[in-house]
């Protein structure tokens, strides 16, 4: 379970000081949530602050009821929270083999990291060898960040906009991962996501918009929400451009 | 062999015992061990320090190993390899220096090698240069390739210098003709207040020949390291050099290349890129659980490799 207790976060922009979160309060108990919200919102901001990679301004963290707001991000990592980046960094010389075993942290059988490869889709011969460079498609990279974070298994996995830089074929098999992760994997996946489809797969919805929670619940109490407002944007903006 | 000498040709060469095949050990100056084969044939050079390596048309699969090792400290020498490859042959060739210098003086290892490769032959090339020392010695190593291809001959040069050599001064040559090609991967890392320089020039001459010279390199401490490259593209062909370099602590690293084009059909490409290890890497493998000094040594491990 992770807890956030008024987690605010300001950055200095041209000498004034700007609030991208605002004391959020969020616990997170549930299999599979999806934070979504409009660009800029802070969904992001708030999903490198669990992973350690920013420091909050304020406020705390709790995983499983320790306080880990004072931990690195290896000691994070070894707690058991993954975060999975929206973009997939390059490595020169580094593999798909070494990044799945560093993930696993052991050593692995050829036919183990197959196993790890195909549940993103990705067959295991063409790809075991190759370099995590920009040879590899954004899809591929995408795919192979997401098959890291399975290879760790850890308890929290957090997945920033996985289908971010990705073209809509793609999207469609990554949803598959995402079902099946969500069938499959025991710990909580926390998925920052603007994709109706996913949002779907979801058993809670939070809603994060100019930096505070304005709205968490069941995809059933939150979809009309967002499709509602969404199609009425589509409408205003689908009649101005008639008019 | 002693304990010492041993770990030398471990390091430079791979080697636990005697490799099969042809091999010539050349040890403080002189021959430690040597063995030919039916199509390898290794002749000592009666004017000057070295050897001439002759191997015969049509050899395939073959390989040869020439480690060369200095374990007294201030040793120097000047050495002469010449290697005649006829046509249609598939070798590997294993070349490598080991200085182990634990006295106060200057050892030092300077080798010309050159490579004469003859038609539709291939050539795998592998050098590795190690040195260590429990003294204020210094190792100095100054190799030079030359290389001649001849028409579809193709030769595949992998050089590593990882640990112990305070300097260097690298030559690479080649001349190409009529759909031959040379590719050069190059890997060097310095410390302390070493100093590398590496300098290629690749005269490409026939018809569509090509080169490909990939240099990787990580400066640390107060290392100096300085690339040049020189490929001239004199018909229609192919060039590309990279060089790649990570920098860390205080260290400095130059990289200059040169391309002429002296053909409307010479396409030739560098790429060079200098810089730290970029944060986003460290914070990467630092959420995979590793510590950031791990994760600095698996990124330039890998980047080695």
């Amino acid at each position: 379970m992770l807890e956030l207790r008024n987690i605010s976060y300001e950055v200095e922009d041209d000498k004034e000081s700007r609030e991208i979160l605002k004391n959020v309060n969020l616990t997170i108990d549930d299999h599979f949530v999806a934070i979504t919200g409009p660009n800029g919102g802070g969904k992001s901001t708030l999903a490198k602050i669990i992973a350690g990679i920013i420091t909050p301004t304020s406020g705390q963290i709790f995983l499983d009821g320790e306080d880990i707001t004072g931990l690195s991000i290896t000691e994070r990592a070894r707690k058991g929270i993954s975060y999975a980046f929206q973009q997939p960094v390059h490595f020169k010389g580094l593999t798909v083999k070494d990044l799945i075993t560093l993930a696993a942290n052991r050593d692995m059988s050829i036919s183990e990291i197959c196993d790890v490869l195909s549940e993103v889709g990705l067959c295991a011969k063409e790809y075991i060898d190759r370099e995590i460079n920009n040879s590899l498609s954004g899809g591929e990279l995408k795919r192979i960040e997401i098959a890291m974070i399975t290879a760790r298994g850890t308890k929290l996995s957090i997945f920033d906009e996985p289908e971010a830089g990705i073209d809509l074929w793609s999207f469609n098999s990554l949803i598959h991962v995402f079902e099946k992760m969500r069938k499959e994997i025991n710990g909580t996946i926390l998925i920052i996501s603007h994709q109706e489809r996913i949002l779907n797969v979801a058993d809670k919805i939070v809603l994060i918009a100019d930096g505070t929670v304005s709205a968490i619940g069941s995809k059933e109490e939150i979809m009309p929400k967002l499709l509602g407002t969404n199609t009425e944007g589509t409408c205003k903006t689908l009649i101005e451009k008639a008019e | 062999m002693d304990k010492i000498e041993k770990n030398l040709l471990e390091q430079v060469a791979g080697l636990h015992e005697v490799p099969a095949g042809a091999y010539n050990i050349r040890s403080n100056g002189k021959m430690a061990g040597r063995n030919t084969t039916a199509h390898i044939d290794i002749v000592t050079k009666e004017d000057k320090q070295g050897i001439d390596i002759i191997i015969k048309p049509g050899t395939k699969k073959e390989s040869v190993h020439i480690p060369v090792i200095l374990s007294e400290s201030g040793y120097q020498e000047m050495v002469y390899n010449d290697f005649y490859i006829g046509e249609d042959c598939d070798v590997t060739i294993i070349a490598g220096c080991g200085i182990h210098n634990c006295g106060v003086d200057t050892s030092k290892h300077d080798g010309i090698h050159t490579f004469y490769i003859g038609k539709n032959s291939n050539v795998r090339y592998i050098e590795k240069h190690y040195g260590e020392g429990d003294g204020n010695g210094t190792n100095i190593m100054n190799p030079m390739t030359v290389v001649h291809c001849e028409e579809n001959a193709h030769m595949e040069m992998e050089t590593t210098q990882i640990k112990g050599i305070d300097s260097t001064n690298r030559i690479t040559k080649g001349d190409l003709k009529a759909g031959a090609s040379l590719e050069v991967h190059e890997k060097i890392m310095t410390h302390g207040k070493q100093y590398a320089r590496t300098e290629f020039e690749v005269d490409l001459n026939g018809e569509n020949c090509s080169t490909n010279v990939i240099s990787r390199s990580v400066a640390r401490d107060d290392s100096k390291q300085e690339f040049f490259s020189k490929i001239n593209g004199n018909t229609a062909c192919a060039g590309h050099s990279e060089c790649d370099a990570i920098i860390m602590d205080r260290s400095c690293v130059t990289a200059s290349p040169q391309l002429t084009a002296n053909h409307i059909d010479a396409s030739l490409i560098h790429e060079a890129a200098i810089g730290k290890i970029a944060g986003e890497q460290l914070i990467k493998l630092m959420t995979l659980g590793l510590t950031e000094a791990e994760a600095e040594q698996q990124i330039i491990s890998g980047f080695l490799k």
